[in-house]
């Protein structure tokens, strides 16, 4: 089966970003560019974090606005960008309601997770977990 | 010309604002950043360039410096900013460092130091970016009650959430007091010297500042193997576990038991509700969130969630998150004798609405306190208060006051302890050291010297109050006690200019810094390091001393040797001798 980001707790959540700072790093770059995923806080810090990813639906919507396919469906569910077809219009960034969508403006195409899980391995306090689909559809509501 | 530095990276970009002509630029600085690296090093140029000597640090020539250091961006718990300036509260070098997520957000928007000139002709707050410098009008954010309402605020009228730090001043910082602080995301501080008084001086509200960008490695096959060393040291082992569970507070508790833990003014160094206002006791009935900076896993902020009920209104209640750490639950616990928590957390959270350093302003409300206690001043100073040990009602007004500064008497406490003890009597137990106010920690002559003469007056400076509790004075020398806390400063210097928080110095080693700089590109080895250390140091104490400071003038309040100290007795000559040991090595040998 294919794997996924899920969020387990987001209350566990202390907003370190080490998991975006490991994005970048699969590259072998310092910094936070061209991350996967996001973690601000839910309006000031008192209130805690949120925490986005792509959780990769079955029917994305940001594949079906896509004019030139150039997100495609992958088996099972969750998308891949063939970015020599993205003409960068942006409306898969408007479609995902969670912003789990990215920009790369340097080359003016979206960033979206290829759902490697390194992220996952760089959270000290089990927020993140990197799991089999159908497992995860299982475990969270 | 690049020895040290990587070609590309953004470190020794430098952002000029100038807040009277409201213009901004940026310079590269490769001469700072090569020979000063970046943080503490790099800032201490940038003020001698900027500072003239003998003015006014709250007049528009004082300049605001931030910097931050090489490793930020690329490692964890590269996490702090410094802060450097003339400080309105001793007169000579303001520095003062916070994290937040200030550190990451300045790198990110790509700069290693931004340099605040002038003043401003009304109020106002500046958004920083990767391109620009907005100068937002805050005539309308002036004079608000709270500095959470400023943040708020701030918060909702930006852009990049997650990418951004706000720092901002609350009401102290407007009206100058000595001790106000910088208010970062909330619950992070540059707390101590006064910046929110520079702040206020040059009428600026607030900064928020964002950015992202990715940071080139040269090798980084062993930038990520010396990112999961310095990682998993972090996550893995016991080195950041103190930090990581019950957070700066489980100092509480054991430095109470060998009789350290400052108590009602230093009258004594035991406080018989320390278990009370503990680490643990705090944990159990209040720890609402734990929070981190910015790129670090540890998490050591620790937030109290607070439930008070409204008096006289049934059914009405308020849930605060109060953030609390070992300095404030000394400062405004055990020094002012206030052994509830629940009224601890109210006075920590009271100087946070009201923008100020809550350790020099728990000092300043202990020393009230023995002044009032012993009649040298009387309820016509204090405005009718009755600032007695435990009093937190009278102590909540009295901060207010502190701000509001409705009669003389606060007008000078507004101005610090040694100020208002220079007017009032009571040197004897004003306890500041070199115009600073202590920090929590009555260990012996190290910890008091580490206060004396750490170039901010800080226990971080030189961490005295450790080498205390590891050496007796009586297997001692002044002379000794002056070395150790001299080399440990130096290599401080090296941390805080790489901007690695000072809490990881056991993960950051000498060895584990040379790889990471490496890794990365950077060129800095070994000596280099330990050159950059002294070098920082010396240029401090020499700022310091052109401003003013002198070695031999330093105050010792009596206090200090009637409470016994763990480490054992000793005197204001072992002291003396200390100082000026320390003040002979400090300074270049010509």
């Amino acid at each position: 089966m294919p794997k996924r980001l899920s969020v387990i707790d987001v209350e566990r959540c202390v907003g370190c970003q080490s998991c975006m700072f490991a994005c970048t790093r699969r590259l072998g770059k310092g910094g936070l560019e061209g991350a996967c995923l996001h973690v601000r806080s839910a309006g000031g810090i008192r209130k805690g974090f949120v925490v986005v990813v792509c959780r990769a639906c079955p029917d994305p919507p940001c594949a079906r606005v896509c004019p030139t396919d150039a997100l495609e469906v992958r088996s099972g569910s969750g998308v891949r960008l063939r970015a020599e077809r993205c003409i960068g219009c942006g409306n898969c960034v408007k479609a995902c309601p969670f912003g789990a969508m990215f920009w790369d403006d340097e080359n003016n195409k979206p960033l979206v997770c290829v759902y490697c899980g390194y992220c996952a391995d760089y959270c000290p306090y089990e927020v993140l977990a990197h799991e089999e689909i159908a497992a995860s559809v299982e475990a969270t509501p | 010309m690049s020895l040290h530095l990587i070609p590309g990276d953004p470190l020794p970009r430098v952002l000029y604002i100038d807040l009277t002509r409201l213009r901004f630029w940026v310079q590269e600085r490769p001469d700072i950043f090569e020979s000063g690296m970046g943080g503490a090093g790099a800032a201490i140029h940038l003020l001698e360039e900027e500072c003239p000597a003998g003015c006014d640090p709250l007049a528009p020539e004082n300049p605001i410096i931030f910097a931050v250091g090489p490793l930020v961006g690329y490692y964890p718990l590269a996490s702090k900013t410094v802060a450097m300036f003339k400080s309105p509260h001793t007169g000579n070098l303001g520095e003062s460092h916070a994290g937040g997520r200030s550190a990451v957000a300045l790198r990110m928007a790509g700069y290693g130091a931004l340099v605040i000139r002038g003043r401003s002709q009304r109020p106002l707050y500046l958004e920083i970016d990767e391109n620009n410098v907005h100068f937002r009008d805050a005539s309308a954010l002036w004079g608000l009650r709270s500095s959470y309402t400023a943040g708020a605020v701030l918060r909702q009228n930006s852009t990049g959430s997650g990418y951004r730090t706000i720092l901002r001043i609350g009401r102290a910082g407007e009206r100058m007091v000595s001790y106000a602080c910088v208010i970062s995301e909330t619950y992070r501080h540059f707390g101590r010297l006064g910046l929110g008084a520079v702040f206020g001086s040059k009428q600026l509200k607030g900064l928020i500042i964002g950015g992202k960008r990715s940071l080139e490695a040269t090798d980084k096959k062993a930038y990520r193997a010396v990112y999961d060393e310095i990682y998993r040291a972090a996550t893995q082992t016991d080195v950041m576990k103190k930090y990581h569970q019950l957070g700066t507070p489980v100092n509480v508790e054991p430095l109470n038991a060998i009789g350290a833990l400052p108590t009602r003014n230093v009258q004594s160094g035991r406080f018989e509700h320390a278990d009370a206002i503990s680490g643990e006791a705090l944990a159990a009935g209040y720890l609402g969130r734990r929070v981190a900076c910015a790129h670090c896993p540890v998490a050591c902020i620790h937030l109290a969630a607070l439930r008070l009920p409204y008096p006289n209104d049934p059914y009405f209640f308020k849930t605060a998150m109060i953030g609390y750490d070992h300095e404030p639950i000394y400062a405004v616990g055990s020094m002012l004798g206030i052994g509830d928590p629940a009224l601890v957390l109210q006075v920590i959270d009271e100087c946070e609405v009201q923008g100020l350093d809550v350790i020099s302003s728990g000092v300043a409300l202990a020393w009230a306190s023995e002044a009032l206690e012993k009649g040298l001043i009387g309820e016509k100073e204090t405005g009718g208060l009755a600032l007695r040990w435990g009093e937190a009602e009278a102590y909540l007004q009295a901060i207010r006051n502190i701000v509001l500064q409705p009669n003389d008497f606060y007008r000078a406490l507004a101005k610090g302890t040694e100020h208002a003890a220079s007017i009032y009597g009571g040197s004897d137990f004003a306890m500041s050291f070199g115009g600073n106010e202590m920090a929590g920690y009555h260990t012996g002559p190290g910890g008091y010297l580490g206060y004396l003469t750490g170039a901010r007056h800080s226990h971080l400076d030189s961490a005295g109050y450790s080498l205390d509790q590891k050496t007796p004075v009586s297997s001692t020398t002044p002379e000794e006690i002056a070395a150790a806390l001299l080399k440990e400063e130096r290599w401080r210097q090296v941390l805080t200019s790489l901007s690695v928080c000072l809490f990881a110095r056991g993960i950051y080693t000498p060895d584990v810094v040379t790889r990471a700089l490496q890794a990365a590109g950077f060129g800095w080895g070994c000596a280099d390091l330990e050159q950059m250390g002294s070098e920082t140091l010396q240029r401090k104490n020499a700022f310091k001393q052109r401003q003013g400071f002198d070695f031999s003038n330093l105050r010792l309040p009596r206090r200090i040797f009637e409470t016994p100290a763990p480490a054992g007795e000793f005197d204001e000559a072992f002291m003396r001798r200390a100082i000026a040991s320390f003040a002979e090595h400090v300074n270049p040998q010509r």
